[in-house]
């Protein structure tokens, strides 16, 4: 069975010339389906720019990066929009809730952009915001609700979709531990049913709940706990 | 996701910032409804013109004696120059050398100031003229009678008097009957004209009407016509009834050289197509500051366009980042500058009609129907794509760099 991520070659270089930085330095990953994976490394080290192409959020400069076997560098914006809004399900530091709309609201727009119908589409964000923990949140905008409600609203939102893929940033950078060890726990279960997680993090609190650890510095992956297994 | 799905966001996109909806929807309106008071106005004074030029009479043209002047003309003019008289009016109603004429009329005019009692009025114009005079100057009676004929024939010295003068010589009691004294000569006051209210230049009630005969007779003397007023059978033959004038009058009078009469004829149709060229010019002076107006409130739109796309570059990130095709986001912003044009436009569109109520600088306003439409659709296209490019440019980036958008 294929990878669902297969990045190879993988170069992102901003700036040009004496000036231009390489963000990802050849990175070469591969991550199989049910995986539970953390990212780690120091800031500027690139988790960020690889994670951001794996979501389909960016591009890279040069290399390959196959999703489920399918290309992704050549794809137009059009089949780009189906991926992100279908197989996967990004989750970033700083939420990124729509402001000034209901929890339920945000839950939903990703069903709306598929074209799911309303009730359809209302039954299903509740699903998942009771999964969160917040069936007693939906009428809440980002503002009434705290980092950790705010960052559950964000995962339901994520999961909505059903997606194969669950990519987090630095999901619990902002949030206190009680949230950080909610976020974490909901994590597990979310992989327990199956679905493939790659999270970035600082914190080896975080790490250690992962079954593969990858470090990275300076554009480059540094160690990868499944190499060494192997 | 179909097209209301993107009308319910793009309302609550709008409902989201509710003072910038209200203050770019407030730009729009007061655009619109410049456009078309400013317009209105314009046309409106046009028209008012128009009346009073309609009110001096239609399809008249007016025979003046060419006296004065300067130079070598002008005296080579005086040497034969001969005064306009009854006896021209009475050539020019010949059915048969002038079969396009339909009457005229000859007017001896006077400076003369008429008293009651103490109450003292001088007309704006004082004529001595035959009953044909009434038609031919579109003056109708309001109370009373006209002089006739037999009047005329008989030099009765009776009277029709314009409102002012009534006014001024009675006040709010009934003329009809009394006496006035114009020069010191008594008039009997037969009837008063209808009010025309006046046409810019001159008041047209400030008026008295006497028979030719005995004006001539007290005031004037029998050889110095003031002018002939000659009605032309219809506006559609003035220009042939001007050329029988001319005929019969350089007959008349003798005339050998078409260059130097001794009288000059003005038309109410040329005279027309000045003042109407004249307030066209103003119609235009003040389309162009309404244009100008609107430019500027389209600039505030655009301004209002662009500063909420660049406001929600974040938001047009993170609905990529969820999965939100470009077309659908484009529409989005689209749909929003539509509502706000639209409903700005509309607003815009109901003040032009409740403004033009009002008179403005002493301007009835008259609404040009094509002012409303182009002020509407520039207001809506202005909109479209100002609010279309921003949003249309936002919706192409990659949802890492709208994101990084602060
Ligand atoms: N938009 C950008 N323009 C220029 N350089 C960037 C940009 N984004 C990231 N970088 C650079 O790329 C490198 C990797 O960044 P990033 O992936 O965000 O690191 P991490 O997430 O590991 O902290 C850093 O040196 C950073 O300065
Ligand atoms: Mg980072």
């Amino acid at each position: 069975m294929h990878p669902v991520i297969d990045v190879r070659g993988a170069i992102k270089r901003y700036g040009a010339g004496e000036a231009s930085i390489f963000a990802l330095d050849g990175v070469d990953l591969q991550i199989h389906s049910g995986e539970y994976v953390a990212i780690m490394g120091p800031s500027g080290s690139g988790k960020s720019t690889l994670m951001n192409i794996i979501g389909a959020l960016d591009a890279m400069t040069s290399g390959e990066y196959l999703l489920d076997g399918i290309e992704i560098s050549s794809m137009d914006e059009s089949a780009l929009s189906v991926v992100r809004g279908r197989r996967i399900g990004f989750i970033f530091q700083s939420f990124n809730l729509i402001p000034k709309t209901s929890a339920l609201a945000n839950v939903e727009l990703p069903l709306a952009y598929q074209g799911i119908k309303g009730p359809e589409r209302r039954r299903r964000a509740l699903i998942a915001l009771e999964t969160v923990g917040l069936a007693d949140r939906v009428n809440h905008e980002p503002t009434e609700l705290s980092g950790g409600q705010q960052q559950r609203v964000a995962v339901a939102r994520a999961l909505v979709t059903r997606p194969a893929l669950l990519l987090a940033d630095e999901p619990t950078g902002a949030l206190d531990s009680k949230s950080t060890s909610d976020l974490l726990d909901l994590f597990d279960r979310i992989n327990a049913a199956g679905r493939t997680v790659v999270v970035i993090t600082h914190e080896d609190d975080v790490a250690k709940r992962a079954k593969r650890v990858i470090r990275m510095k300076d554009g480059k992956i540094l160690s990868d706990s499944a190499r060494q297994v192997a | 996701m179909n097209i209301f799905e993107i009308i319910r966001f793009a309302i609550r996109g709008l409902n989201t910032n509710k003072l910038r909806t209200t203050l770019t929807t407030l730009g729009i309106a007061i655009g619109v409804s410049s456009v078309i008071i400013l317009i209105a106005v314009g046309n409106g004074s046009s028209k008012q013109i128009q009346s009073g030029i309609d009110k001096l009479g239609t399809n008249t043209i007016t025979i003046m004696a060419n006296r004065g002047g300067f130079g070598r003309q002008a005296a080579a003019r005086n040497t034969s120059s001969k005064p306009l008289t009854v006896g021209d009016a009475v050539a020019l109603a010949d059915p048969i050398k002038a079969p396009d004429i339909k009457q005229t009329a000859p007017v001896a005019s006077a400076n003369v100031t008429c008293t009651n009692g103490t109450n003292s009025s001088t007309p704006g114009t004082f004529n001595g003229t035959w009953p044909s005079w009434f038609e031919a100057s579109n003056t109708s009676i309001a109370k009373g009678t006209y002089f006739t004929n037999d009047d005329v024939t008989e030099g009765r010295r009776v009277v029709v008097i314009g409102n002012t003068t009534a006014t001024d010589l009675f006040g709010t009691v009934s003329p009809i009957g009394q006496t006035i004294r114009c020069s010191g000569i008594p008039f009997t006051v037969i009837g008063t004209t209808e009010v025309k209210g006046s046409n810019g230049f001159q008041d047209g009630d400030s008026l008295v009407v006497a028979p030719i005969t005995s004006v001539q007779r007290s005031l004037t003397g029998y050889n110095n016509l003031g002018s002939i007023v000659v009605q032309a059978k219809s506006a559609k033959v003035q220009d042939l009834a001007q050329t029988e004038i001319n005929n019969i009058m350089d007959a008349q009078h003798k005339i050998t050289n078409v260059n130097n009469r001794d009288y000059r004829t003005l038309n109410q149709a040329s005279l027309l197509a000045t003042s109407t060229s004249n307030s066209s010019v103003f119609t235009v002076l003040l389309g162009v500051v309404a244009a100008i107006s609107l430019l500027v409130g389209g600039i505030g739109i655009t301004n209002i366009m662009l500063v909420s796309v660049i406001e929600r570059t974040r938001e047009i990130g993170i609905r990529k980042a969820i999965g939100a095709p470009k077309g659908a986001i484009l529409t989005q912003f689209l749909v929003e500058a539509t509502i706000l044009s639209l409903v700005g436009g509309a607003i815009g569109v109901i003040g032009g009609f409740i403004g033009s109520h009002f008179t403005i600088i002493g301007v009835k306003p008259v609404i040009v129907p094509g002012s409303v439409f182009l002020a509407f659709g520039v207001s809506v296209l202005i909109g479209l794509f100002f609010g279309g490019y921003p949003a249309s440019r936002a919706a192409s980036l990659r949802p890492i760099e709208a994101l990084r958008h602060e």
